[in-house]
């Protein structure tokens, strides 16, 4: 389908899914950790408003409560905490240097050209309008990858695990209506344990090695050298 | 008689750059709490420059002279081409968006070729800056055009506009990361704030200045005057391209007005928002630049990519 001839909550779908993507851009350029944090929150923010007008446009009402969900925990929830441990640590002053921010931002668009080769054959499976979107929830996978490779901070590796996590989530409301309820509440439960455990490590690994720069965890050994 | 109009129409636009610039001054004016300017004020700047005698340094070729002619030329030339109130008129017609963008590059070229010409440290240093930053920018701005073409199928301004009249509202994301990287150029090219300061002549940070310091009188007024048109060239490509409903599309005396009076309020409302941005952001370092202007490659470049991912059927 052409995007004219689709309504406009169908356009508006897919211009939020465009912005997912940029958020996603957006994370990997960034070095500070707070604005991370918040660039995080406005993805999980704009994801939310695309589940519920997706569940308008599908006719499916259960997806209001996931949007719900999503709004509460990615939105506000995990990013308060995120930004408190951050405060906590001292961390918000911290620039981490980025190794060839351009080159990570080829690599990005490069990932997004490849999901959307690999999401081509799925796209034509079916009429779904929401379908052409399933490219940019993988392209939102790969981006998180991306992030938590190129960085060194573990807050930053967290932020890529959640937003590897909202891409997902993505693909599942707008290739298959959304997942059945039972499941969404136990992904939701699991990422609110799992920021909640992220937060201990990240006392446990700075109380360790005094640093939160995983690549100091290399210098680790067992043998004195 | 469609000519006649064209002509017409080029004539507003270069004459009603500078009342933009005074206007672009004012709302910067008023929003730090000084007293600004009246909106004349960039015309009675012309006319002291252009009654001025024009100083020339020893050692300046013909390249140096003929620079102002060239500049103001090639952005007349344009301004022509790009529909101010009106669609469908005979020079929109006769060249492209790309022809667009190689007017600014010929213009450019010279400006360099004149700020290095007397040999000064300035003028070669701001030819060296302003070509960096017309490197980077140039291909967003054609990235951006590529994702407007693909859209309507032409790379000719009046069609496109044309189409997206016809198509009515449609939430393009194509367009809207188009719309961004095209304003990260626009900033970028007119020199202003956070890439370039036109208001200060501080040695270290400037980069337009730096090439046309040696410039005075007649000279310096019609390259200010070709600059003040550069910055609404891009405020008209802005808003009469994605924002293009009002411009008149016969050529009767009430769409032509409906047209004017449109288009002055979408820039006005452009400016509004230029002028605050200027306010909010602090300058950058040059070094910076890159990142800022790859920022805007990436823009247009995802523009490009969610049409084609998300904008056709498959």
């Amino acid at each position: 389908m052409e995007i004219t001839q689709l309504s406009h909550y169908q356009q508006a779908i897919l211009l939020l899914a465009a912005l997912i993507a940029l958020t996603s851009f957006l994370m990997l350029g960034q070095s500070r950790l707070l604005r991370l944090v918040f660039i995080f929150a406005v993805q999980g923010i704009l994801l939310s408003i695309t589940t519920a007008l997706a569940a308008d446009v599908l006719d499916s009402p259960h997806l209001y409560i996931s949007a719900l969900l999503t709004l509460s925990l990615k939105g506000i929830f995990i990013p308060i905490m995120l930004q408190r441990l951050v405060i906590n640590m001292g961390l918000h002053r911290d620039m981490e240097t980025l190794r060839n921010p351009a080159r990570v931002m080829m690599a990005g668009t490069g990932l997004m050209v490849f999901s959307y080769y690999v999401c081509l054959p799925i796209v034509k499976l079916s009429p779904l309008i929401t379908l052409n979107t399933i490219a940019i929830s993988m392209a939102v996978v790969l981006l998180g990858m991306l992030l938590m490779i190129t960085r060194r901070q573990a807050v930053a590796h967290v932020v890529g695990f959640m937003s590897i996590e909202n891409g997902l989530f993505f693909a599942a409301v707008v290739s298959t209506y959304g997942m059945p309820m039972v499941v969404e509440l136990g992904i939701a439960f699991d990422v609110l344990v799992a920021a909640v455990l992220f937060g201990v490590f990240f006392f446990h690994i700075r109380s360790s090695i005094d640093s939160l720069d995983v690549d100091q965890l290399n210098r680790l050994s067992e043998v004195e050298k | 008689m469609a000519w006649l109009l064209a002509l017409l129409q080029t004539l507003l636009f270069i004459a009603s750059a500078p009342i933009l610039a005074g206007w672009l001054k004012k709302v910067k004016c008023r929003l730090q709490n000084r007293r600004a300017p009246s909106l004349f004020q960039p015309y009675r700047d012309l006319r002291k420059l252009w009654r001025k005698e024009p100083v020339v340094a020893h050692p300046a070729s013909w390249i140096f002279k003929a620079t102002p002619y060239i500049v103001l030329s090639t952005t007349v030339l344009t301004a022509s081409i790009i529909p101010l109130i009106a669609v469908n008129l005979p020079t929109a017609k006769v060249a492209d968006v790309v022809v667009l963008i190689g007017f600014f590059a010929l213009g450019r070229f010279f400006l360099a070729l004149a700020g290095m010409d007397i040999g000064t440290a300035f003028g070669g240093m701001g030819s060296s800056r302003e070509m960096m930053v017309s490197s980077l920018a140039e291909p967003a701005m054609l990235m951006a055009v590529f994702t407007l073409a693909m859209s309507a199928s032409t790379t000719n301004l009046s069609e496109a506009m044309k189409y997206v009249l016809d198509t009515g509202l449609v939430l393009r994301p194509s367009f809207v990361f188009a719309m961004l990287g095209l304003m990260l150029v626009a900033v970028a090219e007119t020199g202003r704030i956070p890439v370039d300061n036109p208001t200060t002549h501080l040695e270290l940070t400037m980069i337009h200045e730096a090439m046309i310091l040696e410039y005075s009188g007649r000279h310096l007024g019609l390259i200010e005057w070709a600059s003040q048109i550069k910055l609404m060239i891009y405020g008209v490509l802005i808003v009469n391209i994605f924002f293009p409903w009002g411009i008149a599309q016969d050529f009767s005396l009430r769409s032509l007005g409906v047209g004017a009076l449109s288009l002055g309020l979408k820039l006005i409302g452009l400016t509004v928002l230029l002028g605050l941005s200027e306010v909010i952001l602090a300058k950058m370092r040059v070094f910076r630049v890159q990142e800022y202007l790859s920022f805007a490659y990436l823009l247009t470049l995802l523009g490009m990519l969610s049409h084609i991912i998300l904008e056709i059927q498959h």
